[in-house]
């Protein structure tokens, strides 16, 4: 106890030094954890986005995920009714489970013939309903306005499609949207009108009442392979233009009724999907809720090829910029650690040439080596300790302030502007490591002085002047 | 450039009796601190052996150095050498503590050596707040906590006053009476010097006179208790 009271009270003894170096060992800190703060955020904002899109995890095809974009409907899951029925009712299930939905994904060609302009899409089918509730979804307690997913209670051949979509198909001024280009010609009311061939076949699949609404701005028609082979059309009637996150997406997006997405790819063969999104409550739950999924999936579908694949692998784009923001992490925190290793090496050696005559007074009293060692490695710990907990304080303090700021940010890939929040706070693991690395590399940093003190003969550490 | 060895004491046979005072004498250079500092262990002669309290100390290790100087060794320095961030009662208190000694024990001897060097009142200042004979006074009470065989004070005086320097050396006897320890100074002090019971006079590294001032039976400690202190380099 007198070792580390005496390294403390050394340590106060020389203020202004402790001060300097304890500042920039704090401003490490702080630098390691707002840089973390904002990394997390961003790996929030990401997942929290995919989890609302598709859960944590989701029932597929085993090939679906490699091979389903050529031909989706191959990989379609009969009987999927069933299937979740039983992930719903499972017992172990239960408690995690949030949503369990189907979703159907398809590619195909949507068109404007009014505007006589069409672009490939890939047509999604939901339950409306069920994607209203998977967007209320928010472990992280994110500022993100959870928009309402406008096909809920909607005419089955209601739609929505990407930003990029309306505006290829010019549809901007028809769904009216803000920030939408329309140098370009917008469609006359009276274009050229539907060939009568596909007229007749859309009239075939599309409900009459949506058929002959009056209110109607924005009608596309979306040609699809039907799972038979053959091409099949529906005309839909478009609700909205939403921004799908990544402009990628957002230009080729088209939203659908998933029954009428399954209308369109299987007409009257019974609908099939290619996907049983399952959100759960927590993502911690996700390794076990998959390992439930698989048991499962042996039971209830004993004879189909079908797998649990998780968001991670659904989405590698998310994992690769978590892996880019952890090496720049690491990045910062090795360099962080250097500046701090050199900064409190310095110290520890200024501190051990002014107190040669008192490690020569504390040899000849009877203090051996290793007691000297100890007191310049617990100073050193001591200066990594407080000035890394003051950095993790000082983190804190302006990520509260940043937040409040209200700032916002538009990440690479992506077509809206995000929150620009330092998720510091609560981040508990990031803290932990930070400040136990600091402090390991300060006390690390003071061993080598710490070792010199220890080695200096007693007679001359005591005719030091 | 090739270093050249100089001899700094040589052919030196000295028995340090037990329970006495004993000053080393001689010009500057002469060895009196490289022999000091080989009786206070902190030192190794290149050849011969010192033996302290009967122990052959340039054999033991650095960490057993350590313990025996802890042990058997209380240092005086001229310039005090108390750790300045510590008060007079924790620089008395911390080789006890080195020695693993109980607190309340520590407490008792700690309060009954500032008794006994007039510092009761001080135990709470700092070295930087106490005058340099109260400084020196806390230094002789931190040498002679562990109750130790043999107390090295290497120019006790130099840095004092004349009538402090007197007070302190009255003290240092008083203390090596009534605990029954071997004082060896080095001194250039005319007083320090009268009251040497035994003087060693040095010259060029070489003893040039032992005088004893006083015989063995009129010595004022108990010498029968402990071993000779002896230096053959």
């Amino acid at each position: 106890m007198m070792t580390w009271s005496l390294a403390l009270r050394n340590l106060l003894r020389n203020r202004r030094r402790s001060l300097s170096t304890l500042l920039a060992l704090a401003i490490g800190s702080a630098s390691i954890l707002i840089f973390g703060g904002y990394s997390a955020n961003i790996k929030y904002i990401m997942k929290t986005g995919y989890v609302r899109n598709g859960g944590q995890l989701q029932v597929q095809h085993k090939d679906f995920y490699l091979y389903g974009s050529g031909n989706p409907t191959a990989y379609g899951i009969p009987a999927y009714v069933g299937l979740i029925r039983t992930i719903e009712r499972d017992e172990v299930l239960k408690g995690m489970i949030r949503v369990v939905t189907p979703t159907l994904q398809f590619g195909g060609v949507a068109g404007n013939f009014a505007a006589g302009v069409s672009r490939t899409v890939i047509g999604t089918g939901f339950v409306a309903a069920d994607v209203n509730r998977m967007r209320q979804w928010n472990e992280y307690g994110l500022p993100l306005i959870a928009q309402r997913f406008v096909l809920e209670g909607a005419a089955s051949d209601a739609a929505v499609v990407g930003t990029g979509v309306a505006r290829v198909l010019r549809l901007c001024t028809a769904l009216g949207i803000a920030d939408c280009p329309t140098t370009i010609d917008e469609p006359k009311p009276a274009g050229k009108s539907l060939p009568a061939d596909i007229a007749e076949l859309t009239l075939a699949e599309t409900p009459v009442a949506a058929a002959s609404d009056d209110k109607a701005k924005a009608r596309i028609e979306l040609l699809a392979g039907h799972a038979n082979g053959t091409p099949n059309v529906a005309s839909l009637n478009v609700l909205q233009a939403e921004r799908q996150g990544f402009k990628e997406f957002d230009e080729v997006a088209v939203i659908l009724q998933l029954q009428q997405a399954q209308q369109l790819v299987y007409g009257r063969s019974p609908p099939r999907v290619t996907s049983i999104m399952v959100q759960l409550e927590r993502s911690e739950q996700m390794n076990d809720a998959a390992a439930r999924l698989k048991t499962l999936l042996l039971t209830a579908a004993p004879g189909q090829a079908l797998a649990v694949v998780d968001f991670e692998t659904l989405n590698p784009f998310y994992v690769q910029t978590v892996k880019l923001f952890d090496t720049i992490f690491g990045f910062i925190f090795v360099l962080i650690g250097a500046i701090v290793l050199f900064t409190v090496s310095n110290t520890m050696n200024t501190a051990v040439v002014e107190r040669t005559v008192e490690i020569g007074t504390l040899r000849a009293v009877g203090l051996r080596q290793a007691g000297i060692r100890r007191l310049f490695v617990i100073e050193g710990f001591l200066l990594g300790l407080v000035g890394a907990v003051s950095g993790a304080v000082l983190a804190v303090v302006v990520a509260a302030i940043v937040n409040r700021l209200g700032l916002t940010w538009l990440p690479p890939g992506s077509s809206e502007p995000l929150p620009l929040l330092l998720r510091v706070w609560g981040e508990n693991r990031m803290i932990f490591g930070a400040t136990v690395g600091l402090v390991m590399i300060a006390a690390l940093s003071a061993w080598w002085p710490a070792y010199r003190a220890a080695r200096l003969r007693v007679v001359d550490a005591l005719r030091h002047v | 450039m090739d270093s050249v060895s100089v001899p700094v004491i040589r052919g030196v046979d000295i028995l340090v009796r037990p329970a006495h005072f004993t000053v080393l004498l001689g010009p500057s250079g002469s060895g009196k601190t490289t022999l000091l500092n080989m009786l206070g262990c902190i030192d190794k002669p290149d050849k011969g052996d010192v033996e302290v309290a009967g122990c052959a100390v340039n054999e033991l290790s650095d960490d057993a150095l350590s313990d025996f100087r802890a042990e058997h060794i209380g240092f005086v320095f001229q310039n005090f050498n108390l750790l300045p961030v510590l008060t007079a009662y924790e620089n008395i208190e911390y080789p006890l503590v080195l020695a693993g000694m109980a607190p309340k024990r520590r407490h008792d001897r700690v309060t009954k050596l500032l008794e006994a060097v007039g510092l009761s009142d001080r135990a709470r200042n700092l070295p930087g707040q106490l005058s340099g004979g109260q400084r020196q006074r806390v230094a002789i009470a931190r040498a002679l906590s562990r109750k130790p065989k043999l107390v090295i004070a290497d120019e006790p005086t130099a840095n004092l006053d004349s009538q402090t320097g007197a007070s302190i050396l009255a003290l240092m006897r008083r203390m090596q009476v009534r605990y029954k320890i071997s004082f060896v100074f080095s001194s250039h002090d005319r007083e320090v010097i009268g009251a040497a019971d035994d003087l060693i006079f040095l010259r060029d590294g070489m003893i040039q006179e032992i005088r004893r001032k006083k015989s063995d039976s009129d010595a004022p400690g108990d010498q029968t208790s402990f071993p000779d202190t002896r230096i053959d380099a």
